[in-house]
């Protein structure tokens, strides 16, 4: 069976010879036009006089378009209607569109773009989060605040306490191919390539510009190079501008931003600062915990809510809290709009709670691993339950026309179902049972694998010899909960053929960014038909074939996208099993699939014989595969229900070594055991793993957002961000898969793997505050990222 | 219009347009070459590595992007797509394939190009030779198990062959007759519309780039700048081609330096290393290792493979930057540079040369020839701090030469980037240390005279009061490490 073979990328040779094309390697039409963006230069204010002379007077231009010359208003939030393509007049950070420029090269255009005199009316940006509280300048009305229990008394009332705060820093997404889209425009509508993670929210929004009907709007995407999360909504300005220019010109329009524009227009992951304050018995139990969230989402909402919501949703992380508060800020600032990223606000709400744990094992002396332990949610082994069955909820939605129904940052905030807190004691803070939980053993596996015990004591002595380099080991766990938050997100579709010469054929609505899901879904496909995987082909994602998709993101692109492929496969199976039973007189539920075979009444078929007979007595062969996540209902308002499906799991082990003289620091090694369920594909998921930990680790090192005063983003290219290279991933780096079927009926038992291993890189973090901690007795607090620069500072607290 | 030839993928090809023009935009606009890819535009990713042969037959690793057309004269070029041959992927693409190399694919022909290069070395240094390849997906673990898997295997004919070719095309004189057939060649792939030389380049005036001068040897150079004084001479074309890529600046006159082999030497002569201004940063490498280890590991990590292979020590030094990395370390050694103009020859202390933030003592058509410095200063170190380890620029470099006789500092030299708007010694601190007995007490004593010396910016590399600590922190390990302490990260393994 192809599901469970460690098979290549679909796209692997592909790739190693150049060949994968990507948007902008799509031979464009004759005549195409290329487009680049005017820019703000302020942050914050208004656009007083803005001569585009120049602009058009230069070689090689076509058009130049500002928000005045546009028929209709065009906007490109995937929330809000608060993002127009162009200003309109009222600026709101540096890299802001103002104008859009198309020429008969890339290179003209940008030039083209640099010759604009704007004046500009300036105001004072709001760029810190203490300015944004300051000027209560905020999304929603207040703080949202969820709780569980009386924080406030339990720690009042627990024998020790301590208050603490970490700032971590946001993250440029660093795809490799930036932003990119081409417009075709055609006899009654248009065909869109996009490097995109949402294609129907990019049809959304281009029909939304061009008052055409979705179903005149064609939006393709073969593969993406990188995404990340970044290309969830912001490729929507690139596409919609595309098509506006092609259909003002009837010329095909591409557009690309180069590096530096891609990293100062578009959003990044939300930088956090988390305030706690915790109470705790003497062996380490925290009993209340009081958060408070503060995230500065940027000029425009995107998709700021559900990652802010993401980020209280795993504020427990692996740990049972009894009584916690969390309260979330979602400030408003002058800066690019934060968006989606690996994990969506996960990351940061792990680290707050991580944070917490290491401080309290440090406070009481502590191993940090066992106090852990002693806090983490009680396991599924000792719940001696099943999991809980739920009604399936009914979605009820709002109505209004222009809702982006198919985005995260949809809307939709009525209930889906009645979402009252579950009963039990193994509750979340959002009043969901934990029936699932792993950590314990794995943990235990882990520690044994990675001779943690040892090595600590071994670091131990080495710190007491040596007086300039200190190492530090760090541990630390995820707990995961897969599904997107708005619940109707989680349905998927697919299409899929089977021809008369037994090839098949399969599109879905995942997108591809590297990740393998084509591989993954073609395994899927080849297993329902018991044939080998070089039969199935996997074409772009097309809009045109499979509707109303979700974005590929919150890691469910295989969980979803698999499900619904694994049902159209088996209803045309059922076809060709219903047909040869009837033939050969014996019931459908004996026909088997396998091998390249069809075993039928005695009789072996090869599977493209079985095939055509099929087509040949009129049996349909292709067909539509739908899927729609079942037990989810939530209340985002109160903070209760049941958003997950399920979690996954992952624990980390990673050891450091600081200079104490300078703050340059290296990891050495690192450990870890993943939960991927039984894995589809597990090279691809040890990819993911790999992958997701080193893009963890850079998150809380070496890279560094950097605005200045004026609210400019400093840091806009490789030369300035640094992104781990090669000799960053750990010297020494172990991944083992913790390969237990699902308890949750996924497809074949698998498990989400795409974000949560991103979060095993707090390990590193935490091993480098442990290396700065051999520096004296003090808690070092370092924050994130921890730079050379912020590593030094904590060896300086460290020593008191 | 400079006309040249070159070879790509084994064909010959004869290319005009504007001098500036990157092979990278050459490549992917007008031949349809895409596999070749731009992910940063300023040789910081490596998506956009080919493999350049020289006429001496050596075999470069190169990112296009940085690249100018005019640099290629005489060489060959090797893209992703003229790797594989007669059906055959090459050995490190396989391994690629075969141990989950690649994720998104987008970084991926650079990888291959960069593996593809170092594997006709024979090198397996891998870390080091992929430093300037970023990849986002995979952690690189998979792409390190697929160089370490292709160790040793078989290398491509084409190598042998691309020699040989090149061989031909120079003995018939690089842009003669032997490149005509070429142009019928040059039709676009791909169906994209063909390149037109550009009129306007960075500006809305029509204001249109001079050939391309390229001298073949320092006194044609010299000659000829004397009568084009306003010229950007390019080297390497590492700092200067930012200046079209991202500054999207003209550069109206040009002249393009690396067919001088006269300005490629390197010699040693009474005790002193003398490296013509041409010399790349690999060559640079490869010469100090044995006597200086440490520049040479500062060398190895202030710029990827890719960017040695084309940055010249000459570039480095004549482009004035605060921030680069070989001037504290020549400063500290007492380097001498040799400037040239016309046939009159100069040379001063380094030090001296650096005036002020973006001024040099240069006179118009005046040219860095050389730069000479001592060997056998075994007290010599140099360190530099980055945010990342790799293909990262300073925050603060620091070079120490701290001389002791009985037990007492007879002589200092440092040199500082990073700290001030020129390379400098940090002469206070040299003066606080000098007479004084060489202990760790006498080192403390002296730090506080780095901020009389420096008075460092904050910066999106590091804040004021870090860089001074650093400094400070730096000079502590100067002293702990010629102690024979443990000093160093890179020497710790788990």
């Amino acid at each position: 069976m192809s599901v469970g073979l460690p098979l290549p990328h679909d796209s692997a040779v592909l790739h190693v010879t150049g060949q994968a094309r990507y948007i902008d390697d799509i031979p464009a039409p004759a005549h195409a036009l290329h487009l680049a963006f005017g820019l703000s230069r302020i942050a914050r204010g208004r656009v007083v006089s803005m001569n585009l002379d120049k602009v058009r007077a230069a070689p090689r231009v076509a058009l130049v378009l500002t928000a005045d010359d546009l028929d209709r208003p065009a906007d490109c939030s995937p929330s809000a209607h608060d993002e127009p393509l162009l200003s309109d007049g009222t600026v709101h950070y540096i890299g802001q569109q103002l104008f859009l420029v198309a020429a008969d090269s890339h290179l003209a255009a940008r030039k083209a773009a640099r010759l604009a005199e704007v004046e500009y009316d300036e105001e004072t940006p709001i760029l810190t989060v203490e300015q944004a509280l300051a000027a209560n300048a905020r999304f929603e009305d207040g703080p949202r605040v969820w709780s569980k229990g009386d924080a406030e008394a339990a720690i009042a009332k627990a024998p020790r306490k301590l208050r603490g705060r970490i700032e971590m820093g946001g993250q440029e997404h660093f795809y490799l191919e930036g932003m990119a889209a081409m417009a075709q425009p055609q006899e009654d509508g248009v065909t869109i390539h996009s490097s995109t993670q949402h294609p129907t929210e990019i049809q959304h929004k281009v029909a939304d510009a061009l008052g055409l009907p979705m179903s005149a709007v064609k939006v393709e995407c073969r593969r993406m190079g990188g995404g990340f999360g970044g290309k969830e909504s912001q490729g929507n300005a690139l596409a919609v501008a595309c098509a506006i220019v092609a259909q003002k010109t009837g010329r095909a329009c591409r557009m690309r931003y180069d590096r530096d524009d891609d990293m100062t227009i578009t959003g990044k992951r939300h930088d956090f600062r988390v305030d706690y304050e915790v109470g705790f018995d003497d062996r380490g139990r925290v009993l209340g915990l009081d958060f408070t969230h503060y995230t500065r989402c940027g000029w425009s909402l995107d998709l700021s809510l559900p990652v802010a919501d993401r980020a209280m949703l795993h504020a427990d992380n692996a740990y049972l809290l009894e009584a916690v508060r969390i309260t979330s800020h979602r400030l408003k600032t002058n800066h690019q709009s934060a968006t989606a990223y690996r994990g969506f606000g996960g990351p940061q709400g792990v680290l707050g709670i991580e944070r917490v744990m290491d401080e309290v094992a440090h406070c009481l002396g502590l191993d940090p691993i066992e106090l852990r332990r002693r806090n983490y949610y009680r396991a599924a082994s000792e719940l001696n339950k099943q999991a809980q069955h739920h009604d399936d909820p009914t979605p009820s939605l709002p109505a209004e026309n222009d809702t982006d129904l198919a985005s995260r940052g949809a809307q939709a905030q009525l209930p889906t179902g009645n979402a009252e807190p579950e009963s039990g004691s193994n509750t979340t803070p959002y009043g969901m049972e934990v029936t699932d939980f792993i950590l314990h053993e794995m943990t235990e596996r882990l520690l044994e694998t990675s001779d943690y015990r040892a090595r600590r004591e071994a670091i131990a002595a080495w710190n007491a010899e040596n007086p300039i380099l200190k190492r530090g080991i760090g541990f630390s766990p995820v707990k995961f909960g897969i599904s997107f938050t708005l619940t109707h997100l989680n349905q998927a579709g697919a299409l899929v053929h089977v021809y008369q010469d037994g090839s098949i054929h399969l599109n879905h609505g995942g997108t591809e960014m590297g990740q393998g899901l084509f591989r993954k879904v073609a395994q899927v496909a080849a297993s329902r038909f018991g044939v080998g995987i070089e039969r199935v082909r996997i074409t772009a994602t097309d809009t045109h074939k499979v509707p109303n998709t979700s974005a590929t993101a919150a890691s469910s692109g295989s969980d979803l996208n698999g499900m619904a492929a694994q049902n159209a496969c088996d209803t045309i199976r059922d076809r060709i099993a219903d047909f040869l039973a009837g033939l050969h007189q014996c019931a459908a539920s004996e026909v088997r699939f396998e091998n390249d075979e069809v075993h039928v009444g005695g009789e072996v078929l090869r599977f493209e014989q079985a095939v055509k007979l099929a087509y040949e007595a009129r049996v349909s062969l292709s067909a539509t595969g739908f899927y729609k996540t079942p037990d989810l209902k939530w209340d985002r308002i109160k903070g209760q229900g049941r958003p997950f499906f399920y979690f996954a799991h992952g624990a980390a082990v990673t050891e450091v070594v600081i200079d104490t003289l300078t703050g340059e620091n290296r990891i050495l090694r690192t450990d870890i055991l993943h939960d991927a369920g039984q894995s589809l594909n597990p090279a691809l998921d040890k990819g993911q793993i790999e992958g997701g930990y080193v893009q963890g680790a850079g998150w809380l090192t070496t890279e560094e957002l950097v605005w200045d005063d004026k609210g400019a983003l400093r840091t806009h290219a490789p030369s300035t961000y640094k992104i781990p290279a090669c000799s960053d991933r750990p010297d020494l780096f172990h991944v083992d898969l913790w390969d237990v079927p699902n308890p949750a009926q996924t497809v074949y038992r698998s498990k989400a793997v795409g974000e949560p291993p991103f979060m095993l890189g707090i390990s590193a973090f935490l091993a480098l505050s442990h290396a700065a901690s051999a520096c004296g007795p003090v808690y070092p607090n370092l924050d994130a990222p921890a730079t050379a620069e912020r590593v030094l500072a904590a060896c300086r607290r460290a020593r008191g | 219009m400079t006309d040249i030839a070159f070879l790509l993928n084994g064909e010959t090809v004869r290319s005009g347009g504007a001098p500036t023009r990157s092979l990278l935009d050459y490549l992917r606009e007008q031949r349809g070459l895409t596999g070749t890819k731009e992910g940063c535009n300023e040789g910081d990713c490596g998506a956009c590595t080919v493999i350049v042969t020289d006429p001496e037959g050596g075999l470069r690793a190169l990112n296009a992007c940085i690249l100018f057309l005019p640099q290629l004269a005489g060489r060959a070029v090797r893209t992703v797509e003229g790797l594989a041959e007669a059906g055959a992927l090459h050995p490190v693409q396989q391994a690629m394939v075969d141990h989950h190399g690649s994720q998104c694919g987008f970084c991926t022909p650079g990888f291959v190009m960069s593996m593809a290069a170092a594997h006709a070395q024979g090198r397996t240094d891998h870390d080091d030779q992929l430093a300037g390849n970023l990849c986002r997906c995979t952690g690189y673990a998979p792409i390190i198990r697929a160089a370490r898997a292709a160790e040793g295997t078989p290398l491509p004919a084409w190598i042998e062959n691309d020699r040989a070719k090149l061989e031909a095309l120079i003995a018939t004189g690089s842009a003669g007759d032997a490149t005509a057939r070429a142009d019928a060649a040059a039709a676009p792939a791909g169906g994209r519309a063909p390149y037109e030389p550009e009129a306007g380049r960075g500006t809305g005036k029509t204001l249109t780039e001079a050939p391309g001068f390229i001298p073949e040897n320092a006194d044609e150079l010299a000659a000829w700048y004397l009568d084009h004084p306003d010229a950007t001479l390019i080297a390497g074309a590492t700092d200067v081609a930012l200046w079209v890529t991202k500054g999207l600046r003209a550069l109206p006159e040009t002249a393009f330096l690396n067919r001088c082999a006269d300005l490629q030497t390197i010699e040693r002569e009474d005790g002193r290393i003398r490296f013509g201004a041409g010399v790349t940063m690999t060559r640079v490498l490869e010469t100090l290792d044995a006597p200086y280890p440490s520049y040479a590991e500062m060398v190895r990590r202030y710029g990827s493979v890719q960017v040695r292979n084309a940055a010249t020590i000459g570039g480095s030094l004549a482009n004035g930057s605060p921030i680069g990395d070989n001037a504290p370390a020549l400063i500290a050694l007492g380097a001498t540079i040799h400037l040239r103009r016309g046939d009159a020859r100069r040379e001063l202390p380094l030090e001296d040369f650096f005036i002020d933030y973006g001024k040099q003592d240069r006179q118009a058509s005046e040219f860095v020839e050389a730069v000479s410095l001592p060997e056998g200063r075994e007290t010599f170190r140099v360190y530099k701090i980055s945010k990342r380890f790799d293909q990262d620029i300073s925050a603060v470099c620091a070079a120490f030469d701290v001389t002791v006789k009985d037990g007492t500092v007879t002589s200092a030299r440092t040199g500082f980037g990073g700290m001030a708007a020129t390379p400098k010694r940090a002469s206070a601190f040299e003066a606080a240390l000098t007479g004084k007995p060489w202990n760790m007490e006498s080192v403390e004593a002296a730090l506080p005279t780095l901020a009389e010396d420096f008075t460092p910016l904050s910066d999106m590399r590091a804040s004021a009061q870090y860089r001074l600590e650093a400094a400070q922190g730096l000079a502590r390990r100067y002293f702990a490490e010629v102690s024979g302490q443990k000093t160093s990260v890179l020497e710790v393994r788990a």
